[in-house]
């Protein structure tokens, strides 16, 4: 059972990139216009310039 | 080019047409049908200026927040962002699509707001600026809070709920060793424990608050379960012990954050709803300087003394006195009444009057707080204050279901350390039976249903803004209206098409096209003005003339057309216009304030339905009483002024009834307050829909009988779910006193609970309203 030492770590290092991962993107505001993101999709960035 | 004839029902604009601008797709269609709503008021937003509301930020940059209405899809944005864009000076252009809000940031030099501003207000979105700090920022915040939270503690459940499938896998088979589940037990502790401590922070803070005040409510079982949990299954794992419990203690903080943030969620949208009804009609006044200078200030900074100028179209930001200028105020608004109410100078005008004829100038006497508003705001204050204290569903459970699972945690501790003469032994049980009555599906009970009915309201136009506004519908048995705004559609058509001659129609029509007044639009809408613009002098309190190749053309007041007081006598009395060509003889037109399409139908049905109806109005007794008799209802009362409305519902409750008072007028936002539940339609007054626990949009009368019907199934199916959550405590309790209940046996317990409540909530969504309406 000596694979649970590095396998548990593991797991729960992957969980936790996923976890850093959502605080993140709360923190930096990509739920405040939800309908906005589903909406922007569809624009055509060819207009604006180098973004 | 989606081009667009925008026909407003306000009574201000009529035909005005916006090109939307770009190849705007299904936006033409939706812009037209949202125009049709009666939210889409657009003389308040072109008239309140922009500069007033411009900030600076630490780098010099001037910085404006506005509210964008008109705004559909995806291109709309575009438009929006690259026009402003397109101007060298803007820096930052972001619009937010779900709050419908623009925020934008440029270069202040010798750049003007209004100029960068004017290509998005043509393109037809009109704008309107706001000031941010009025939007609370609280509930945002702690909306954010408990996502968070819910994200810790499902990372935690996940991860300790994996480790301890392996550990029950091991306890079946005995295949698991004491040094491995040591060590898995340890694992479970080192994620669970600082999860806990985290994401059962509003939980904590939440029972310690009512423990300080010398409550209990339902945090208090769960705050005692998880931390009791987690404690004795740390002192487990440093013995080695068999069982731990930090799987059941996560998942009962996950779950339970669900349901917090669920409730929390759909109180933040009915509220930033609200936020933005309040916000559209947020005006500056234009000051009058001593040197004849026009300046725009937030009504905030206008001082009594100051001259105020009050544009056609616009509400009086103060009380005050008329110094200059003729015109007719509508009052409705303070009154009821649905007549405009000549003023001139010298006449005392009050603060939230719209005015409809000229320009005119008041010296402004009471600001703020000290207005006629301001005494109503008051007036309000002090009835909600009154309002009894209405204890939340939950919260009433929660005050006899805590003492008795306490009791029965107690009882059973006593009784094993009797039994086995071993206190840790005792504990353990203890603990199991707090963990399995913890009211893990009774957190979810309330939360679940109430956004599956305000999802479903939402969809019929009603906002619900009170959290605990559905539970207090539920039981309403009395029904009061008001009659303005309310019950009628709060604007005058003419009633005698039949009598009047087509000619005299279209030439009326003509000519009150060119009037604010709401008897002129009445015409206005009455006939199709067809033909050239006439030169038309309004003379303000008394009508409007004109001068054609057959003479002079007069429309107004039966004085102004020289109408000899006999000679209608013999009509019924109310609102009337005059049409008078040269010396022939005068027409005369007559008004109504019309009843909602579908009054009756709803009057009736929920007379059928057994609520009782009564009729409030601040109107004259007249009309009322026909209106009243029209409808069948019996119980009316004219004349009544506000704190009248609320003294009358106040004896209404110390008979015992409980009251739903649907208004709209700011007379009627002390009433609104004081009910024991009110709704209000999206036309009110600003202050009446902050008063309101609920707000209808559209012109369906029917809202009423649909929020009560959806109320009344939502408490059922509460009711219901803490039926289910009981149902496994009666089962849970006797085998957790007993001692069977292991970790697995708490963990299936309160998850299938949870699941059960959930699929019943659901139900709700697919109930019919039964055969009425």
């Amino acid at each position: 059972m000596n694979v649970l030492i590095y396998l548990i770590p593991v797991a729960l290092f992957l969980g936790g990139l996923g976890l850093v991962a959502f605080l993140w993107s709360l923190k930096s505001g990509q739920y405040e216009d939800l309908d906005g993101a589903a909406n922007r999709i569809l624009i055509d960035d060819e207009d604006e310039d180098g973004r | 080019m989606g081009q667009v004839a925008l026909k407003a029902q306000d009574s201000l604009t009529t035909g005005r047409s916006h090109d939307l601008g770009g190849s705007c797709c299904p936006a033409g269609v939706l812009a037209f049908g949202d125009v049709l709503s009666p939210e889409a008021d657009y003389s308040n937003f072109v008239s309140a200026d922009p500069v007033a509301f411009v900030e600076t930020d630490q780098d010099g940059n001037a910085m404006l927040h506005v509210l964008v209405e008109n705004m559909h899809c995806a291109d709309c944005i575009r438009t929006i962002e690259q026009t402003l864009k397109s101007n060298p000076a803007v820096i930052e252009a972001r619009v937010n699509f779900s709050t419908r809000r623009l925020f934008l940031r440029w270069r202040p030099d010798g750049v003007d707001v209004t100029e960068l501003v004017k290509p998005v207000i043509a393109l037809g979105y009109p704008l309107t600026p706001y000031n941010p700090a009025l939007i609370r920022t609280a509930a945002a915040e702690e909306n954010a809070k408990l996502l968070r939270a819910l994200a810790v503690a499902g990372f935690a459940a996940a991860n300790v709920m994996l480790l301890s499938v392996s550990v029950w896998a091991g306890l079946f088979s005995d295949d698991m060793g004491p040094a491995t589940r040591d060590f898995l037990h340890w694992v479970s502790a080192l994620i669970a424990l600082p999860a806990v401590a985290y994401a059962g922070q509003p939980f904590f803070k939440s029972a310690l608050g009512a423990l300080r005040a010398g409550r209990t409510n339902m945090d208090v079982p769960i705050s005692l379960a998880v931390i009791l949990a987690s404690g004795m299954s740390l002192a487990e794992t440093i013995r080695s012990g068999h069982y731990v419990y930090f799987d059941a203690s996560v998942t009962l903080l996950f779950f339970l954050l669900i349901g917090r943030y669920l409730d929390n969620a759909a109180r933040s949208k009915a509220r930033s709803a609200a936020e933005r009804l309040l916000l559209l009609k947020a005006v500056a006044a234009t000051v009058v300087g001593a040197n004849g200078s026009l300046t725009t200030v937030p009504v905030e900074a206008v001082t009594p003394g100051s001259r105020v100028r009050i544009m056609a179209g616009d509400r009086l930001p103060v009380d005050g006195i008329v110094v200059s200028g003729r015109s007719e105020l509508d009052v409705s608004l303070i009154t009821g009444e649905s007549l405009p109410t000549a003023v001139k100078p010298g006449e005392n005008v009050f603060a939230g009057t719209l005015n409809l004829g000229a320009p005119i100038d008041i010296e402004a006497t009471k600001t703020g707080d000290n207005t006629l508003l301001g005494d109503i705001v008051r007036l309000m204050e002090a009835a909600e204050q009154g309002r009894a204290k209405y204890v939340r569903l939950a919260d009433r459970l929660s005050r006899y279901y805590a003492p008795v699972v306490h009791l029965l945690a107690a009882l059973t501790f006593i009784g094993w350390w009797v039994y086995s003469a071993s206190w840790q032994v005792a504990l353990m049980q203890a603990v199991a039976l707090l963990i399995i009555t913890c009211p893990c599906a009774l957190g979810l009970a309330v939360p679940v249903v109430q956004v599956v009915a305000s999802g479903r309201l939402l969809m019929k136009g009603i906002l619900v803004k009170a959290a605990d506004g559905l539970e207090r519908l539920a039981v309403v048995d009395t029904i009061v209206f008001d009659k303005t705004g309310t019950l009628t559609e709060g604007r005058l058509d003419l009633v005698n098409r039949d009598e009047i001659d087509d000619a005299d129609l279209l030439l009326a029509a003509r000519l009150g096209q060119h009037s604010r007044h709401p008897l002129a639009r009445a015409i206005a809408r009455a006939g199709v003005a067809a033909g050239p613009g006439l030169d038309v002098i309004e003379c303000p309190g008394e009508g409007l003339k004109t001068v054609l190749a057959d003479g002079e053309v007069r429309l107004g007041s039966r004085a102004f057309c020289n109408v000899a007081e006999e000679a209608a006598a013999d009509k019924q009395a109310g609102p009337e216009l005059w049409l008078k060509r040269g010396d022939g003889t005068a027409v005369q037109f007559r008004f109504r304030d019309h009843l909602r399409a579908d009054a009756h139908d709803v009057i009736r049905d929920l007379k059928a339905r057994g609520y009782m109806i009564a009729l409030l109005s601040g109107d004259r007794q007249a009309v009322v009483a026909e209106l009243a008799a029209e409808l069948g209802i019996d119980n009316w009362q004219a004349q009544q002024k506000p704190e009248e409305k609320v003294a009358c519902l106040e004896s209404l409750a110390k008979a015992g009834r409980k009251v739903l008072m649907v208004g709209d007028g700011l007379n009627d936002a002390p009433a609104l307050a004081s009910a024991h539940v009110s709704l209000s339609p999206a036309t009110a007054a600003d202050i009446s829909q902050t008063a309101a626990d609920f707000i209808f949009q559209g012109q369906q009368l029917s809202a009423v009988g649909e929020a009560i019907f959806v109320a009344r199934a939502s408490r059922r199916l509460i009711l219901e779910n803490f039926a289910l959550a009981f149902l496994y405590n009666g089962v849970a309790i006797p085998l957790a006193v007993l001692g069977f209940v292991t970790p697995l046996i708490a963990a299936v317990a309160m998850s299938s609970s949870s699941l059960a409540v959930c699929l019943n909530s659901l139900r709700l969504r697919s109930r019919k309203m039964g055969g009425a309406s």
